[in-house]
């Protein structure tokens, strides 16, 4: 376990948080009272009460968040759920330092491709045993696949964002080009068509695309399963190699394109985060931005009156819609006293009703088939039954569990896909660069 | 007459220069400024402007009505206060050991606090987390508390030191002639010169604890203890994604007290930084 562990950690952390953490060790052994979970002091009361941390943010998200808490307390004055507010910036950090001191939140609120190092590191109860046949059923082995590690499962994914077309619906009508549904989306050469037509009609200094490519990695890998991409190829003997094959092009090389070629995609946003490029969009310089799900709320909080604007799906390739995604998840932490208290509370939060409320209020996909179904999620207003219809072709972003992803993606492959979208370099290059590069890294992570 | 000019010149340059480098500092306060006033829709207007043409305090009121903004404030102020008086209190006398018996020991104990600056938060915080659990301080103030005087000690034992070493020596020595004890002549001749360095490093713990966030993270654990810099984190999603006039407006609330501050001591702490620098 000890060694498994260490594998983990070497995921994520440089050598000052493995140092940390040796230090922690260190001092859990010297200090040799640090009692874990299980001997936290009980009130008296007989009352069980979980710590549920949150990360919802939007407004919205945290009233439905709470509403849905003092629903629970209010039908079960044996089990009380606190509801304590967590915080995106530094969570990984943060939920480290609690699992290490044994003073983490029984209910855990993280993203899937945060989960490895806790879920390899012992941080997290496995699930299989505490969640009912109706949760497990309802949610779809697509979406389970992004919380199993190793032989258990580790979260409960039940919120998800695709990346969509966020588009300016009069610059499409002006410009005559054909509107992609979800039945009948794009190809991503129809797209890059589409695109040049969109350039022409808007004149000088105006894009039809702004690409915000602060990361590369994930747009490009995520966007790359629609084209069939895979780029990590997992063995026979369990171990992940990378290989860049043509269907792993398609997608970096229309950008690329776009940008520098057909010049239809603002080189000025490669380097932008997604709320970066909203304004040039309200203002017309950009007719589409292919931004999360969730994006559509700021946008309708800061569109201009009359902005007319519509939700599209991605473009399709050989596979399809197809696109990773790491949704949200739930968890139970491992050295919680209550595990099968937390579950119940689990059970009873992410049932479909009250997962829809969730899913609204985060302007976000639910995981869940039962809540995916509901009308409240088909609207045609603000795109959410375009998302839905999206939601079925979902996969787990491709390297969320691979050992060593994290450290290839910031060492090679990120600098990597700048330079490539920049014109900086070839096709060649980057396919050097994240291959044999890249399996250096990961060889490092697997030589077990 | 041509080197009258040419010093003209250069001064004007030299005040170019200056407005151009406040001007830089100034940016990006006075740009969080006018997004806490701007509207929703001003804020992704492609055509930014200075000064938001439909000022509004709705970002202001959204602020105090999503979170507890009045509470963390008051936990922050609590714990920046407290750590900011016993940072001075247990720095000062060790300050005064640094500088007036010098030695190996002293030396090695300077360079320690030097050294121990560089330390990353990540670093420490798991043994600090396991130490205040032992001493049952987590998801409290006084644990916070201790932490960051903790964290602030070795610069303000810096700061107290240049001050200490700026007291001449020879004031003691005469108080000492004039038969005054040893307590009498730290009370009397030595801290009363000393004043304005303790104000000034008191400020600084006072503005380190203030906008602190990292610690005050990991060691608080319900909402009721949360500081102001933790709750300013609530307006933020993942991936960068923002609550972005709420944010503005509490961040700018948030940032006062720290310019204030500022503004008052900005003297003494250069002074106390340069103190005994120069021998006289």
């Amino acid at each position: 376990m000890r060694r498994v562990r260490r594998l983990a950690q070497a995921r994520r952390f440089g050598r000052a948080r493995r140092f940390a953490t040796a230090v922690a060790a260190a001092a859990l052994l010297l200090t040799g009272s640090a009692c874990t979970a299980d001997q936290r002091p009980d009130d008296g009361s007989g009352v069980v009460r979980l710590r549920f941390q949150s990360l919802a943010w939007q407004q919205e998200s945290v009233d439905a968040n709470k509403q849905l808490v003092a629903e629970w307390n209010a039908a079960h004055p044996d089990i009380q759920v606190d509801y304590v507010q967590g915080s995106w910036d530094s969570v990984h950090d943060q939920l480290l330092t609690s699992f290490e001191g044994g003073e983490a939140p029984d209910l855990v609120h993280d993203a899937s491709d945060d989960l490895a190092d806790f879920a390899y590191g012992g941080y997290l109860a496995d699930l299989r045993p505490l969640l009912s046949v109706r949760l497990r059923a309802d949610i779809p082995a697509e979406s389970w696949r992004t919380t199993t590690f190793g032989d258990g499962v580790y979260g409960v994914p039940f919120l998800q964002e695709p990346r969509m077309i966020m588009a300016n619906r009069k610059l499409l009508a002006d410009a005559g080009v054909r509107v992609p549904t979800a039945e009948q989306p794009w190809s991503w050469e129809e797209f890059r068509s589409v695109a040049k037509d969109l350039t022409k009609m808007m004149g000088g200094g105006r894009y039809a695309v702004a690409w915000p490519l602060k990361e590369p990695v994930s747009v490009s890998l995520n966007l790359g399963l629609s084209a069939g991409g895979r780029l990590f190829h997992r063995g026979a003997d369990d171990k992940v190699t990378l290989r860049f094959e043509d269907a792993d092009a398609v997608v970096p090389g229309t950008i690329r394109a776009m940008v520098g070629t057909d010049r239809t995609a603002s080189p000025a946003t490669l380097g932008s985060g997604g709320s970066d490029t909203l304004p040039g969009f309200f203002g017309g310089r950009y007719a589409m931005v292919p931004l999360g799900f969730s994006y559509r709320q700021q946008i309708v909080q800061q569109a201009p009156e009359g902005f007319d604007w519509t939700v599209l799906p991605a473009p399709a390739g050989a596979g399809g819609l197809a696109q990773g995604v790491s949704p949200q998840t739930l968890s139970i932490a491992a050295d919680s006293p209550h595990k099968k208290e937390a579950a119940a509370f689990l059970e009873f939060f992410l049932q479909p009703r009250n997962t829809v409320r969730l899913a609204l209020g985060d302007w976000m996909l639910p995981t869940s088939t039962t809540a995916l179904a509901d009308p409240a999620l088909h609207t045609p207003e603000f795109g959410w039954a375009t998302g839905a219809a999206v939601a079925q072709a979902l996969r787990p972003a491709p390297a969320q569990s691979v050992r060593g992803y994290p450290e290839w993606k910031d060492k090679v492959a990120t600098p990597a896909f700048q330079e490539y979208y920049s014109g900086a370099i070839g096709t060649e290059e980057l396919r050097r660069r994240l291959v044999t590069d890249g399996n250096r890294v990961l060889a490092r992570y697997q030589r077990d | 007459m041509s080197a009258f000019r040419t010093r003209g010149a250069a001064r004007a340059g030299q005040y170019a220069a200056l407005l151009a480098y406040l001007v830089f500092l100034a940016f990006p306060f006075l740009w969080l400024v006018s997004t806490a006033f701007k509207p929703a829709t001003e804020l992704g207007s492609l055509h930014p402007t200075w000064i938001p043409r439909d000022p509004t305090l709705a970002n202001f009121r959204q602020a105090f009505e999503e979170q507890p903004l009045l509470r963390a404030a008051g936990n922050s102020l609590l714990a920046a206060v407290a750590a900011a008086l016993i940072a001075v209190a247990v720095a000062t006398p060790m300050a005064y050991v640094l500088a007036r018996h010098r030695s190996r020991l002293t030396a090695a104990a300077t360079g320690w606090v030097v050294v121990s600056q560089a330390f990353p938060f990540v670093l420490l915080i798991i043994p600090l987390f396991l130490v205040l659990k032992n001493l049952h301080l987590i998801n409290s103030l006084p644990g916070l508390v201790m932490v960051y005087v903790v964290w602030s000690l070795p610069f303000a034992l810096w700061m107290l030191t240049g001050y200490v070493r700026a007291v001449p020596a020879e004031l003691e020595e005469a108080a000492a002639v004039d038969g005054a004890g040893r307590l009498r002549t730290l009370v009397s001749v030595t801290a009363p010169l000393l004043a304005p360095g303790l104000v000034a490093t008191a400020l600084f713990a006072f503005i380190t604890a203030w906008n602190e966030f990292f610690f005050a993270l990991v060691l608080l654990k319900t909402p009721e203890k949360q500081t102001l810099p933790v709750v300013l984190t609530h307006f933020l999603g993942a991936e960068g994604a923002a609550d972005l006039g709420p944010l503005a407006a509490a961040a700018f609330l948030a940032t006062l007290p720290s310019l204030v501050v500022f503004a008052l001591i900005q003297r003494r702490i250069t002074g106390g930084m340069l103190a005994g620098a120069v021998k006289s």
